[in-house]
């Protein structure tokens, strides 16, 4: 035994370096941190090449409210994922409150009442995918297409073609800008801020929040030490649906109408949004603001590429190349932070 | 063996005859198939004529879900090989020459098999989960279709090509034929070899197989190749059908759909056991279905609803078996009784 | 001991039993726990240990019994439930959350807060608080995975003190641990028990049971087999009540222990200080031509570790392998099956046979892997190979097309047996074959094993009944805490010689 006995100091640290001491606190966020660089490499990069037409108030606002429906799918998308779940739902859910909300409000349904049903319509989707995972142990991914094919014939079923909103309370969260100099925000842009910021909160200060990463981390050692991880993990699909309910909303307004065919394949640009900004797809690490700067680099690629006159379908190729990009890197970080154990 | 097989088939083919039988009963003409100049025509032919890329796309996913994986850039791959085909005949000088389009198709599938490899190759020497790998392509794969065809939607006149989805040969549609050959090829590729056994013993037990010397790397590599090919020659089949590449709308959910007919075939999402003929009649479920619900008067964009009820009728009724596999994460294991398996695997690792 | 007589116990266990289906895991147990005390629980695998734990700590439902925890009855049926009686466990495999900070770890669900907002300042001073308490002094805001297991097993038992347990259970706590991590423990282990806690402790390592506990309850087969004060109970009485004695017909085989083994040529397989940092020390290790060379030594002795070094089913750090003489590169199994070298785990569902296939793929299955899935084995040889093992084997129920997850473990590990001999090796390790199946299928599967080797096929046997390592081996290899300790003439000992040398070789002092 005597060969093995190493005298390790195992109990006390020396005054570790400040970089140490960083890196040992928050080597999760490295993928965030690289998402952040990518965000600032494809500013300089677009500043520069188009000769300072790039950085300008106009253009960064525009960032935000061209995509805050995504913003707000990210956001929920970001709780789903932390658990080491997946949503393919939000798009079709998004399309499925869009139409209902135009419809409603066509029908002569009023505000008041056409708003809450289109977000309580997202979370009973939601709620319901996060019974079939939790209570029929059914895959998320499966659990998520259900309600994927649901939403879209949902929103078929609502209606076939577009219908133009007419209601000035949900055109007035969109056509009101509040400008500070050369910067503006609409309504859509506060609550998409406003839907970060809550989350950012529970995320990262309440104990619902913790449990999220907990049960992401390691589902059976957080139910071995007494977390409730039934209820959270129904709790997190149950705020993307809703999300999804409140990006609808977003949408409807931003473009002035419900359309069923809308938000098709949103639910990977979301997943590749949240991806970019950090979160690791098996669950338990990861920041909603990451999913933020996931979500303006998507829309930073899309714009340059909007003023490149490029085709579109190089924004497809990119995403998926910086996806790629950021599942290797995640390995990475997993794999040396499993050898180090 | 035989029996086993039978009883997982019983349930899907029982739905598909009922399916078949309340059409029958509602509109007789649906059981009819007339003869016309030597070839089949009726409702019936159309399902098996429509069903050719779906057929193509489910029975490379088989593959792909015994081995434990999920294959999501199909629909990708469908697109890229359309793509790729009509470029070809659209740039030669003479689209209805049958060499042409011979080649095109050739270099459609070859492209699709470097896809498929490249799936293969994330997950199985990188060990990215299947579903994440499959993501990367499924996202860029339509844009690299888009950049083949400039943005465009390809169409050409070629009569070669159009014969793939329309033609007819000895009476029957030549896309059923397609799909024919591929259930015969598939089926003799994975039965006359040992390719399926041990295709399914490392979906059931990577590591028992690993230790009795199985090349698994090499094994789930190729089930991602064959999904790509077979993916590929449905893109073809698909542009065929409407003289077009459509980047955007080939292959749409395609994946979806191909996973629903593995499941209601009677594949489990968990790999292993797989069953081709599950997977035809599942196949053939869903395009029954489909012309059911539009036979119905509803519109096809509202189809989405039933298939999501299907979904959750398949995955609950399975679910006593998912919900034993995952008891051991059910908050009151000690309250229902876990099969054996668990709790011998809950011993082992306390 | 009068003094403990006077402490009532914290938690009384009464008539535990429980049924798996077809296995009664628990028969009529009687555990108690008295305050103040370390009380180790010992038995070989499958004995029921971890199972009692489970029944106490609310993840496995009682069949029968009670559970009277400080006075009161308990049914407990989630985790929480136990933890909220003030029972805390701390798992060997550390159920904790890498991905989250020390502090965090340790206040899960108990955080500081200031309205419905968590207060991180009082909650890492908290944390720190009750690391302290242990004389732990890490930074509660750096990652638990940047720690190594013995701090994030010190880590657990703050958590179980936030908790205010009153019971504190340590599953194998020492296992991935290194001497000066254990000490470090054990004074955290013994300051708790001074402070009042009771401590449930359960370890393979007899040096650490002996170091550490007052008291020893010792289960056999799901049954108790009695309490002991440590004073009272030696190492090899210990040992024995552990292993028990089986009386089996099985004089026939015992001659196979005698045979005499030719050793002057090349062994068939020789490995020379094979090793893997924190699994096993360098051991060597050869077996000769038809010979049996058993391996004994308690669970995670290192006895399992050695031969999946061996077969290349773990890389090891160190060492050469050498079949027939020839350097041979051994770093997956399929290598080794081609230099003829086949390995049956010990686990037989985990590792070894294919639940969902049929009896006859199974048998197949490691033929099949050599030959490469281009060539199938034909039909006919399928047929054939199956039959002659299932009549040799006596697989029941005999028929080929029956799923393997639905047979008997002693019919599983036949099936598992008739894989590898269909494979033609010339070295068969075998690890645990015996485990958990009835008496008839082991005496099968040792007579195989004689026979086999009696025509020159060589044989490494691994099992915790040293009976039948005696019956079979003609030379027994010796491993405890990871370390090979020596080699022994099987004919030249007897079970209670065996058992005294696992027990106390190299400890100087023979008790």
């Amino acid at each position: 035994m005597t060969a093995t006995t190493l005298d390790r100091p195992v109990r006390t640290q020396e005054k570790p370096s400040m970089l140490k001491t960083f890196l040992s606190r928050n080597g999760s966020m490295m993928p965030t941190f690289a998402a952040i660089l990518i965000l600032i490499l494809l500013f300089a990069g677009a500043e520069a090449f188009l000769r300072g037409d790039f950085i300008t108030p106009r253009n960064i606002s525009a960032l935000l409210l061209d995509n805050a429906y995504l913003l707000v799918l990210a956001v929920g998308m970001t709780f789903v994922i932390l658990t080491g779940g997946i949503d393919l739902s939000v798009g079709s859910v998004m399309a499925f409150t869009g139409i209902l909300g135009a419809r409603m409000l066509a029908e002569g349904a009023p505000v008041a009442v056409t708003v809450p049903t289109m977000l309580l319509g997202g979370a009973a989707i939601g709620l319901l995918i996060g019974i079939l995972v939790q209570y029929f142990g059914v895959q998320p991914f499966i659990a998520s297409l259900a309600g994927l094919f649901l939403g879209r014939g949902l929103a078929y079923i609502v209606s076939l073609s577009s219908i133009k909103v007419e209601e000035p309370a949900i055109l007035w969260l969109q056509s009101t800008r509040m400008s500070f100099g050369g910067w503006y925000i609409t309504p859509t842009g506060i609550i998409a801020l406003s839907a970060v910021a809550i989350a950012a909160f529970v995320l990262h200060l309440t104990r619902f929040g913790r449990t999220i990463y907990a049960v992401g981390g390691n589902e059976q050692s957080a139910r071995l030490m007494g977390l409730k991880v039934g209820r959270v993990k129904i709790a997190a699909y149950t705020i993307s649906g809703f999300c999804a309910g409140l990006a609808g909303l977003i949408l409807t307004a931003y473009s002035g109408a419900g359309y069923p065919r809308n938000g098709i394949g949103t639910e990977l640009d979301a997943i590749a949004a949240v991806v970019i900004g950090g979160t690791l797809l098996i669950g338990g690490r990861g920041y909603v603001l990451g999913s933020m700067v996931g979500v303006f680099v998507y829309g930073t690629i899309k714009t340059i590429i909007s003023f490149m006159g490029a085709e579109q379908s190089w924004m497809q190729i990119i995403v998926g190349a910086l996806l790629l990009l950021f599942i290797v890197v995640q390995r990475a970080i997993v794999a040396r932070s499993d050898g180090r154990r | 063996m035989n029996a086993i097989m039978k009883s997982r088939l019983v349930w899907p083919a029982s739905a598909l005859i009922l399916l078949i039988l309340v059409n029958t009963i509602a509109r007789p003409q649906f059981i009819k198939i007339t003869v016309r100049d030597g070839e089949l025509y009726g409702a019936l032919i159309d399902i098996l004529r429509n069903s050719a890329p779906l057929m193509l796309v489910a029975l490379g996913m088989t593959i792909v879900i015994a081995t434990r994986g999920i294959d999501l850039s199909v629909g990708a791959i469908m697109a890229v090989s359309g793509a790729v085909a009509l470029t070809i005949i659209d740039g030669s000088g003479d689209p209805g020459n049958l060499a042409t389009v011979l080649i095109a198709v050739v270099v459609a599938l070859l492209v699709s098999l470097v896809l498929g490899a490249w799936n293969g190759l994330l997950v199985s020497v990188f060990g990215i989960q299947p579903i994440i790998a499959t993501l990367v392509l499924m996202l860029a794969g339509r844009g690299v279709a888009l950049l083949i065809t400039g943005g465009f939607i390809t169409t050409v006149n070629s009569e070669p090509f159009s014969f793939i989805a329309t033609g007819y040969l000895v009476a029957l549609p030549f896309a059923f034929l397609i799909s024919i050959a591929a259930i015969v090829a598939i089926s003799v590729i994975e039965r006359r070899t040992a390719l399926g056994v041990l295709t399914e013993a490392v979906g059931i037990n990577p590591e028992a197989s690993r230790l009795a010397g199985v090349r698994s790397r090499g094994i789930i590599w190729s089930a991602y190749a064959v999904s790509g090919v077979l993916a590929g020659l449905a893109g073809v089949v698909y542009a065929s059908n409407i003289r077009a590449a459509d980047a955007n709308a080939a292959g749409l959910f395609i994946e979806l759909y191909a996973i629903l007919a593995v499941v209601l075939g009677g594949t489990s999402l968990n790999g292993g056991k797989f069953s081709l003929a599950g997977t035809v009649i599942g196949v053939l479920i869903i395009q029954t279905l489909e012309s059911t619900i539009l036979f119905l008067g509803v519109p096809s964009a509202q189809s989405p609803v039933f298939f999501a009820i299907v979904v959750v009728v398949v995955v609950v009724a399975q679910s006593s078996r998912l919900r034993s596999d995952l008891t051991k994460l059910f908050r009151r294991t000690g309250a229902a009784p876990a099969p054996a398996q668990d709790r011998e695997k809950a011993e082992v690792a306390s | 001991m009068t003094e403990d007589n006077v402490v009532p116990p914290i938690v009384e266990m009464t008539g535990i039993t429980i049924r798996f289906p077809g296995v009664l895991a628990l028969d009529r147990v009687d555990f108690t726990l008295r305050p103040g005390e370390v009380h180790s629980l010992m038995g070989e695998n499958g004995a029921g240990k971890s199972t009692l734990i489970k029944a106490l700590t609310g993840v496995y439902a009682i069949d029968a019994g009670s559970i009277v925890v400080a006075g009161e009855r308990k049914t407990f049926s989630t985790a929480a439930d136990a933890q909220a009686a003030g029972i805390s466990t701390v798992y060997q495999e550390v159920n904790l959350c890498t991905n989250l900070t020390v502090g965090e770890n340790v206040m899960l669900g108990h955080e500081k807060r200031r309205g419905n907002a968590i207060d991180w300042k009082s909650t890492h001073r908290a944390a720190t608080e009750h690391m302290e308490g242990l004389g732990l002094t890490i930074d509660p805001r750096s990652m638990l995975s940047s720690h190594s297991i013995a701090i994030q097993q010190l880590v657990a038992i703050s958590r179980a003190m936030v908790l205010d347990a009153k019971v504190l259970i340590l599953d194998e706590p020492t296992s991935s641990l290194d001497r000066g991590e254990v000490e470090q423990l054990f004074g955290v282990i013994r300051g708790l028990r001074d402070k009042g806690v009771a401590i449930l402790f359960v370890s393979h390592f007899l040096d650490q049971v002996y170091e550490i506990s007052d008291r020893i309850t010792v289960l056999r087969n799901g049954a108790l087999v009695g309490e002991y004060p440590i004073a009272e109970l030696p190492r090899d009485a210990l040992v024995t009540k552990m292993i028990g004695h089986e009386l089996e017909d099985l004089a026939a085989i015992a001659s196979s222990s005698h045979r005499v083994i030719d050793r002057s040529g090349t062994p068939v397989v020789r490995a020379e200080a094979l090793g893997k940092r924190g699994v096993l020390e360098p051991a060597d290790l050869d077996v000769y031509e038809g010979e049996v060379v058993g391996i004994a030594g308690l669970l995670g002795s290192g006895r399992t570790e050695l031969v999946r070094l061996l077969y290349g089913a773990d890389r090891p750090d160190s060492g050469t392998i050498e079949v027939h003489g020839e350097h041979a590169k051994v770093h997956q199994p399929r290598h080794a099956i081609e230099k003829r070298i086949s390995f049956s785990s010990e686990n037989r569902r985990e590792e070894g046979v294919v639940a969902d296939l049929t009896v006859a793929e199974n048998i197949v299955l490691g033929m099949q892997a050599r030959l490469g899935w281009l060539r199938k084995v034909p039909k006919k040889d399928q047929d054939a190979v199956v039959q002659e093992y299932i009549e040799a084997l006596g697989v029941r129920p005999a028929n080929p097309n029956a799923l393997v997850g639905n047979l008997s473990g002693g019919n599983q590990q036949k099936v598992l047996l008739a894989r590898w001999l269909a494979t033609a090796p010339e070295l068969l390790v075998l690890d645990e074959p015996t485990r958990g199946i009835d008496v008839g299928a082991k005496a099968d599967i040792q007579r195989k094993v004689a026979e086999l080797s009696a025509q020159g096929l060589s044989v490494i046997f691994i099992s915790s009944e040293l009976e039948e390592v005696l019956r079979l081996a003609q030379r027994v290899v010796v491993l405890r805490d990871r370390r090979k300790i020596g080699e022994l003439d099987s004919s030249s000992t007897d079970l209670d010689g065996l058992i005294d040398y696992i027990a106390n070789a190299g400890e100087g002092s023979a008790a």
